[in-house]
């Protein structure tokens, strides 16, 4: 059986929803937009609803946790479809009482799993590290990410704590949405085209003070500093900072 | 390039040999200001040396009165000097911190004038970003020794970390180079700090809003490689610091020759001792993680690390009537042991047999450096070997592999041509 789904992490919950009020498994799940016809298969469109979704949630949590409850989230943001659908098999053993499946490291689908939550956990703790604010004329700090993975919801409540006084907006280009804070609360916002054009060549368009050139400018010599020249290596430097990530970085420029 | 970015650039060259850039053990939570510890720490960047810049790290002014050889700011140097004002060190870290760019100040300086004076400006600062500016970040102090208690006490509160360093591994060694310096001036004020901590913890069991007092302990850091001790006088060394003053680190810097009029240290030109310094780093991880005791991993006999291979192996090479251990088996202090396997996948190797036996092709996805392991381990499939597994010839072949492999790559030989 295939179920085809929105993509969404509410209906991927609901999906294991259907799976048990079906007795439907295995089934093997498709986003509608990857979703090709077949005439062997059957398959079916499940609907996203929160309200189930929330129970499936909650049950999850009640059941092994909340931390690791929460693993399921990172591994579906991913956006890897073999580790979404090992989740939902190891979700579905879950729910039938195998409690501890997750800790059965010899079974391919759950190292797997345990292998996608530390990469999906990498890349949000390089975007705790690696996002470089500008400020704007207007006092607002923000910053272009383009992360491997979806990690941008992962990494909200360190920037606000840490934040919190001041405006700023994160904005993930490859995903085309970011997450503004105007000293109150967090919201998500889509750019137009134009505006993210202007966000992301900034140093003409967004007007920037003349302290952020400033600020950027004693950064790099910062940077060129403290670097121990006879102790060069570039290896290593590429390792910890991989080239993808330069160009959002300040230091890098 | 303005006054503030000259500064900059000498104070932030003059600071870099300070290896520590550590912004972990911070608890800071921030409550209307600015700033939240992570409380692992991040490292924001890497210098192309592959470095960790997590701390915006600079002296407050490299004016020294001291003239100890290993040193690039040492009095007789010829070089240029500069001094931040208080303001200026405030500013940079706000605007630097407000951009994500690091977690918080490494602030250290030259002794200018005396102990008090500088430990006094020092203080200024982290009291100006604390009260004033309400700032949250890492912050980590150097110590000045010789200061006042009263200033150190006081400092205490604002800092994260404090740390003072020892340079040269023994006192005889430093006697050669710093003859103004000794190391009982590093322990007294590390003693100090560390009683204090003591003290408010237990103190802090009566009292409800307990007050942080360098919450992310102290450090300190070595010389490695200026004067002629080996590896066994300074892992006992660090031993002896971790084991009595409870430090959180000791930080390992290979030297990096800056002089050719002293003929006690290598000489400009010399490459510095990095491999060493890794081995060092190695077993410093085996003393505080992997439950070795220092004479384990060196003593009288075998003096000196070595260099072709890590120090666990080393070790295990020495034992092979401990070997080989049935991973099935073997508690994680065991396992721990096993050269190619760390302590993550010990705690994969221990959750995971209790669904069933492990057989090889299972440990090898566990993420272990199984080309390591396999000499030393037994699993589910594992065929039934007698006598004691050969050790040169393990040796000679993990050496080998590694050659080929090429990820293996710390042999002195190979880095010649990397």
């Amino acid at each position: 059986m295939i179920y085809r789904y929105d993509g969404s992490f509410g209906g991927f919950l609901c999906a294991i929803f259907s799976s048990f009020e079906r007795k439907e498994f295995p089934v093997r799940l498709v986003t509608q937009t990857q979703f090709a016809a077949s005439f062997f298969e059957e398959s079916r469109l499940v609907e996203t609803e929160s309200e189930k979704a929330q129970r499936v949630f909650d049950g999850l949590e009640k059941s092994i946790g909340r931390t690791e409850a929460h693993s399921f989230f990172q591994a579906f943001l991913s956006e890897d479809s073999r580790a979404i659908q090992y989740a939902f098999n190891l979700l579905h053993a879950i729910f039938q009482g195998n409690k501890n499946i997750l800790e059965n490291y010899g079974d391919e689908q759950v190292l797997y799993f345990s292998q996608t939550l530390k990469k999906v956990s990498r890349e949000r703790h390089r975007m705790k590290a690696f996002i470089r604010f500008q400020k704007s004329s207007d006092d607002l700090f923000f910053a272009v990410i383009a992360p491997d993975f979806n990690v941008l919801p992962l990494v909200i409540s360190f920037f606000h704590k840490r934040y919190a006084d001041q405006a700023w907006l994160i904005y993930d280009e490859k995903r085309n949405y970011g997450m503004m804070y105007n000293k109150v609360s967090v919201e998500e916002v889509q750019l137009a085209e134009l505006d993210k054009n202007t966000l992301m060549h900034s140093s003409q368009d967004v007007q920037l003070g003349t302290t952020e050139e400033k600020c950027q400018q004693l950064w790099k010599a910062y940077f060129k500093s403290t670097n121990i020249v006879a102790r060069k290596n570039i290896r290593l430097h590429l390792q910890h900072v991989p080239k993808r990530y330069w160009r959002y970085l300040t230091e890098k420029q | 390039m303005d006054r503030i970015e000259e500064k900059l650039s000498i104070l932030a060259d003059a600071a870099k040999y300070d290896v520590s850039c550590s912004s972990s053990g911070g608890k800071r939570k921030n409550n209307g200001g600015i700033g939240d510890a992570s409380s692992s720490g991040i490292c924001h960047s890497y210098t192309e040396d592959g470095r960790c810049v997590s701390l915006l790290k600079i002296l407050l002014t490299n004016h020294c009165i001291y003239d100890c050889a290993f040193c690039v700011s040492r009095r007789s140097n010829d070089i240029k000097r500069a001094a931040f004002t208080v303001e200026e060190v405030v500013d940079l870290t706000m605007n630097f911190y407000r951009r994500n760019y690091i977690e918080g100040l490494f602030l250290s300086s030259g002794i200018f004038k005396n102990a008090d004076y500088t430990m006094e400006r020092l203080l200024r600062i982290v009291k100006k970003l604390r009260t004033e500016h309400r700032f949250n970040g890492y912050i980590h102090l150097k110590t000045i020794p010789g200061a006042s208690e009263e200033l150190l006490q006081e400092a205490g509160m604002y800092a994260d970390r404090m740390s003072i360093n020892l340079e040269i591994p023994t006192e005889k060694g430093l006697k050669l180079v710093a003859p103004e310096k000794n190391h009982d001036s590093v322990r007294k004020p590390l003693a100090f700090i560390q009683n204090q901590i003591t003290h408010l913890k237990t103190e802090s069991k009566l009292i409800r809003h307990k007050p942080l007092f360098v919450p992310a302990g102290q450090s300190t850091q070595m010389v490695i490689g200026a004067t002629p001790e080996s590896d066994w006088e300074i892992l006992s060394t660090s031993n002896d610091f971790y084991k009595n003053y409870h430090l959180k680190r000791v930080y390992y810097s290979g030297y990096i020759p800056i002089q050719n009029d002293n003929n006690l240290l290598p000489q400009i030109g010399t490459q510095p001792p990095l491999i060493r310094e890794n081995r060092l780093y190695q077993a410093d991880w085996l003393m505080r993680f992997y439950g070795f005791d220092v004479d384990e991993i060196v003593d009288a006999a075998n003096p000196q690390l070595d260099m072709v291979i890590d120090p666990k192996l080393s070790w295990a090479l020495r034992n092979p009537a401990l070997f080989p251990m049935d991973i099935n088996k073997a508690d994680f202090a065991s396992i721990i042991r096993v050269p190619g396997i760390g302590r993550q996948s010990a705690r994969k190797i221990v959750q995971a047999r209790k669904f069933g036996k492990l057989h090889a092709y299972q440990i090898q996805q566990m993420g272990i450096a199984y080309n390591r392991a396999k000499y030393f381990i037994v699993c589910a499939d594992s065929q039934i070997v007698l006598g004691t597994i050969p050790m040169e010839t393990v040796r000679q072949q993990i050496i080998q592999q590694s050659i080929a492999s090429k990820k293996y790559f710390n042999s002195p030989q190979l880095s010649l041509f990397s």
